[in-house]
């Protein structure tokens, strides 16, 4: 015998509520420290928010923790239900750029769910930063279900929900200093090692002031510049992590004078100039690693600053680091 | 060249408009504006290239060389000889 209820029978729905337990918060800090990055992710199903009836909206959202978390703790007493999509454990905008956020997933998890069995009206609220995968149109074509796109915050749904209009702000998408201290964890988790053995390797090429200084480089490069990013002069990060850079080893550049005061003034330059071209080049590269974590630097844009500036750091840290090993066996 | 980010691949046909609107919904750095029954692209400068204005475009008024704009990305693509740049990241 065939059993046909698991056909016929509306798929499951999970039900969820608007409350984050201290298990849900202790994901949200792994993800942050970047702890198995691709193993914080909820079913893709159809979720059940509260009590919600046929006329209640539909919310859509990426499996990934963080994301569908955000949306269900921002929606404190609203019935509805969550479409969660298979974006393989992405937020909602990287998956959008991917495409897995995107409209055959949608309409596909529509299908699957039955979704146009369980609510009468034919709506659906997706986030803004969803868009850049979905198109609305396509959905409406192959699913029956108005794409309607809600503001970029979850934080901003109950406001939104009064009237179904985003105001300009809420459109739009910031980068404020607590989106970008969150950031920092996850780089010092992935650069911590490669940067012990760098400190090492500077050790017994220089000391311990070598060693501090490679440390110093990459500290620039992933905690204070992101906290910083805002106020240092010029657009480009390439730029922006050169000066930064540079006003980090202007101190290094400094102690070659004062530690070495028999030395004769061109070996003190060697020195001093080591620190100037190698350290500068490292939080740079750092610095334009870090296009990827903003929201508002475009791909044309990447691409033009990394063919003029990568050559530039490749040069200034190769000549600088040759520098350093010369002045060793030279002196 | 202190800024790369000046121009960008936007480009935009005021005579395919409709006036529905969506890319002044979907985009989020207020690159397009109404204007009366037309979008109007006053801050260019400020697009990222995300592609979100393009594919809602019903009228396809609308086209960007869409893609990730995030240097690692590309420096592994080159790295491994891949054409497109993917994000792997959370």
């Amino acid at each position: 015998m065939i059993d046909i209820s698991s056909i016929t029978s509306q798929p499951k729905i999970i039900p969820t509520t608007n409350r984050l337990t201290a298990r849900n918060r202790w994901d949200h800090f792994l993800a942050r420290v970047g702890v198995k990055r691709s193993e914080h992710r909820v079913e893709p199903s159809l979720y059940a928010l509260g009590n919600p009836t046929p006329d209640s909206p539909v919310f859509v959202s990426a499996n990934y923790t963080l994301s569908f978390d955000a949306l269900r703790s921002s929606l404190e007493g609203v019935d509805g239900y969550i479409l969660v999509l298979d974006t393989k454990g992405i937020n909602v905008w990287c998956a959008a750029g991917k495409g897995t956020f995107g409209t055959n997933e949608i309409v596909l998890r529509v299908m699957v769910t039955r979704l146009g069995e369980v609510v009468q009206h034919r709506k659906l609220i997706l986030p803004q930063l969803g868009a850049p995968g979905v198109a609305a149109h396509e959905v409406k074509k192959r699913t029956g279900f108005w794409v309607e796109y809600g503001p970029v915050r979850a934080a901003d749904l109950p406001e939104y929900l009064k009237t179904h209009k985003a105001t300009p702000e809420m459109r739009r998408v910031e980068f404020p200093l607590r989106d970008r201290l969150v950031l920092i964890p996850v780089d010092i988790v992935q650069t911590f090692l490669p940067t012990l053995l760098a400190a090492v390797v500077f050790y017994f090429l220089g000391g311990w002031i070598s060693s501090l200084a490679a440390v110093s480089a990459v500290f620039a490069g992933i905690v204070m510049f992101p906290i910083l990013l805002p106020w240092l002069p010029t657009h480009n990060f390439s730029t922006k992590g050169f000066m930064l850079g540079g006003l980090v080893a202007l101190p290094f550049a400094v102690s070659a004078f004062l530690r070495h005061p028999d030395w004769a003034w061109y070996w003190q330059g060697g020195q001093a100039l080591e620190f100037l071209l190698a350290m500068p080049a490292v939080t740079a590269f750092l610095a334009l690693n870090f296009t990827g974590s903003t929201t508002f630097t475009s791909r044309s844009g990447v691409k033009r600053e990394m063919f003029a500036f990568i050559p530039a750091m490749a040069w200034t840290f190769g000549i600088g680091i040759l520098l350093a090993v010369g002045l060793v066996f030279v002196r | 060249m202190l800024n790369a980010y000046e121009v960008n691949t936007l480009v935009y046909d005021p005579e395919l408009c409709n006036g529905c609107a969506m890319c002044v919904a979907v985009c989020p750095h207020a690159v397009f504006e109404m204007d009366g029954r037309l979008a109007r692209l006053t801050n260019a400068q400020a697009c990222m290239e995300c592609g979100a204005c393009q594919l809602n475009c019903v009228t396809g008024a609308i086209a960007v060389e869409s893609g990730v704009g995030c240097a690692s990305a590309m420096i592994r693509a080159a790295l491994t000889g891949k054409k497109e740049a993917t994000c792997d990241c959370g």
